[in-house]
């Protein structure tokens, strides 16, 4: 019976947890033969994604890595994946026998990571960041509409430009 | 053992919510106490949806199991658990078996943030509206998930229709949202607020609800999320995915028993969650009415005998009911009950005139009552509304609300800005 004051959130249990949530998720989407079920993994993939963020003190991000990604595209996704016949695809061959070329990507990507990291170990701050949460999302937005304005603006151009091309080609007559 | 009775009353004094103080026991209680509301409230809405959609058509409604009915929920509940289970042959059995889980868990989930008061809530979270909303997505997922792994037809379709639905209506009502955000930023710093409880105090900070905040926008943008809000959880005349005259029962219909019991509070939690989205965004979630109009001490001491005299009408309805009771024998049970359960209401409601429990009472009051009031405009929706054709559902989705939406949100900026200048 003796309460501790305030349990910090990030802490390693956490961290182990969900990140080999996000693993056994990863592993799942490319190792299952039914696209629904891939699909599904995916999904726990990104939700243990958004509480890592959280776990970063950056709740906006975690919010709206909820609401875009698990609940709008992977939601379009499954759409898509039900209407497939799902008996023909468990027949048809799941890999292209490529084992070679694949290890050589991974190890070549964790071997970049690891560089990244033992390289670049100043960068990386010391300790958990301990900012204020409270103004995660005013610092976003400072951010978006402040130094990065004209990035911000071009990827939105672009997301435009998609969302013209889906409709040119989904219409007969416009 | 000492230490342990002042950790619990210790948070008695403090003035955040039991997550905001990060006091274990006290958040514990909250999650028990809010689960038991949607509870009651799920049960009482089973029976007033029938009662009410069968006087809207000259019906009576259930009157057998109990005094007008009062303990057919109940029975209902014993039949659903009775029931047998059937899970369909060639079903994917493990996606459909959790699939009534991931639409409970998102639909109870959401509760975690809704602010009853300025200190009860579970917690107030910086990004409380986005968890709302992000949470609250994630039910299609378990409809989905249900409709494909029923292995069968009707299922399948209701759950693309359900899909495709919810999808779309998502868009304008996040549109709808965020205008009311923009108002929470109309204060002297300048800076707005995504916390359920920052929202409802800057409504009480700007003295007016957002619903009539830069009048007509504020309505119009309450408007599109109270379409787009029974189209998100399926009610009628959204219905599609469930439209029984074309699709059974659409995607639970291979559902029986316990398990389609739990569809059917998730369905019912989730019109809670929204209703109290809602009132949380515009009709100034746990404020009474006219809190700077009618303010002072004479009028909040007014305010604060509606609760009791709530509960003390629904008594005297139900002793006005036992005096209309048929005086035959068959009926002596029924009308003892009725005038028990009167009783027990008008002993509620006494007790809530007691000054110490009025003060705690009356904000959760006030935000039940006003989500109370959305849940019976879903059913008066249900007796009056025509159920939409498919096309034209997503026609009023896309072409309708979405263009009035980001008008309003346009406006609402602009003129925000112009109030900021001056």
């Amino acid at each position: 019976m003796n309460p501790v004051a305030e349990p910090a959130l990030a802490t390693p249990f956490f961290f182990y947890l969900l990140s080999g949530l996000m693993l056994i998720g990863g592993i799942l989407v490319i190792t299952r033969k039914n696209a629904v079920h891939s699909a599904l993994a995916l999904i726990v993939t990104l939700l243990a994604q958004s509480a890592i963020y959280l776990m970063l003190y950056a709740p906006f991000v975690a919010g709206v890595q909820i609401i875009l990604y698990a609940g709008g595209i992977m939601v379009l996704f499954l759409f898509v994946i039900m209407l497939v016949n799902i008996d023909r695809a468990l027949k048809e061959r799941q890999f292209n026998r490529q084992w070679l070329v694949g290890m050589a990507a991974a190890t070549a990507l964790g071997g970049l990571f690891i560089a990244v990291y033992a390289r670049g170990k100043a960068i990386f701050p010391e300790r958990i960041l301990t900012t204020a949460e409270g103004n995660n999302t005013q610092r976003v937005a400072d951010m978006l509409y402040g130094p990065y304005m004209f990035a911000f603006e071009i990827a939105s151009l672009l997301l435009l430009v998609a969302i013209i091309g889906a409709v040119v080609m989904a219409k007969k007559r416009i | 053992m000492t230490e342990f009775m002042r950790y619990i009353s210790g948070y008695l004094t403090s003035d955040k919510t039991p997550g905001g103080a990060g006091n274990m026991f006290w958040a514990c209680v909250y999650i028990l106490l809010v689960f038991a509301g949607v509870s009651v409230g799920v049960i009482c809405m089973n029976w007033l949806e029938r009662k009410i959609l069968a006087h809207m058509q000259v019906r009576l409604g259930p009157m057998r199991v109990g005094p007008h009915g009062l303990l057919q929920p109940f029975a209902d509940a014993l039949k659903l658990l009775l029931k047998e289970d059937i899970i369909p042959a060639e079903a994917d059995l493990v996606i459909f078996w959790s699939a009534p889980f991931i639409v409970d868990l998102a639909a109870f989930t959401v509760f975690v943030v809704v602010p009853f008061g300025p200190t009860h809530a579970i917690t107030d979270m910086n990004i409380g509206i986005l968890f709302m909303l992000g949470v609250s997505s994630l039910s299609v997922l378990g409809i989905v998930m249900a409709g494909w792994a029923s292995n069968s037809h009707y299922p399948l379709i209701g759950a693309l229709r359900s899909s495709a639905q919810m999808v779309s209506y998502e868009v304008a009502m996040g549109l709808s949202v965020v205008s009311a955000i923009l108002m929470t930023s109309m204060n002297d710093t300048g800076t707005g607020t995504l916390s359920m409880i920052g929202i409802v105090q800057q409504q009480l900070i700007q003295k007016e609800w957002f619903i009539f905040k830069f009048f007509p926008l504020g309505l119009i943008a309450f408007f599109i999320f109270a379409v787009a809000m029974v189209a998100e959880t399926n009610r009628a005349p959204f219905d599609l995915a469930e439209a029984e005259s074309e699709l059974t029962a659409g995607f639970h219909t291979e559902y029986s028993g316990f398990r389609w019991s739990l569809f059917f509070l998730a369905e019912y939690g989730a019109m809670m969650a929204v209703s109290s989205i809602a009132v949380t965004l515009w009709l100034g979630g746990w404020l009474r009415p006219f809190p700077n109009l009618l303010a002072g001490t004479t009028w909040d001491q007014i305010f604060s005998y509606f609760p009791g005299v709530a509960f003390l009408l629904l008594g005297a309805i139900c002793f006005y009911n036992v005096a209309r009771m048929p005086k035959h024998p068959y009926f002596r049970i029924q009308t003892i009950g009725l005038a028990v359960f009167g009783v027990v209401l008008a002993l509620v409601g006494l007790v809530l005139f007691i000054p110490a429990v009025s003060v705690r009472i009356q904000d959760i009051f006030w935000f039940s009552a006003k989500v109370a009031a959305f849940m019976y405009l879903y059913i008066w929706y249900r007796g009056t509304f025509p159920r939409y054709r498919f096309d034209q559902l997503m026609r009023m989705g896309w072409k309708v609300l979405l263009p009035l939406g980001l008008g309003v949100l346009i406006l609402t900026a602009g003129v925000g800005l112009l109030q900021i200048r001056s």
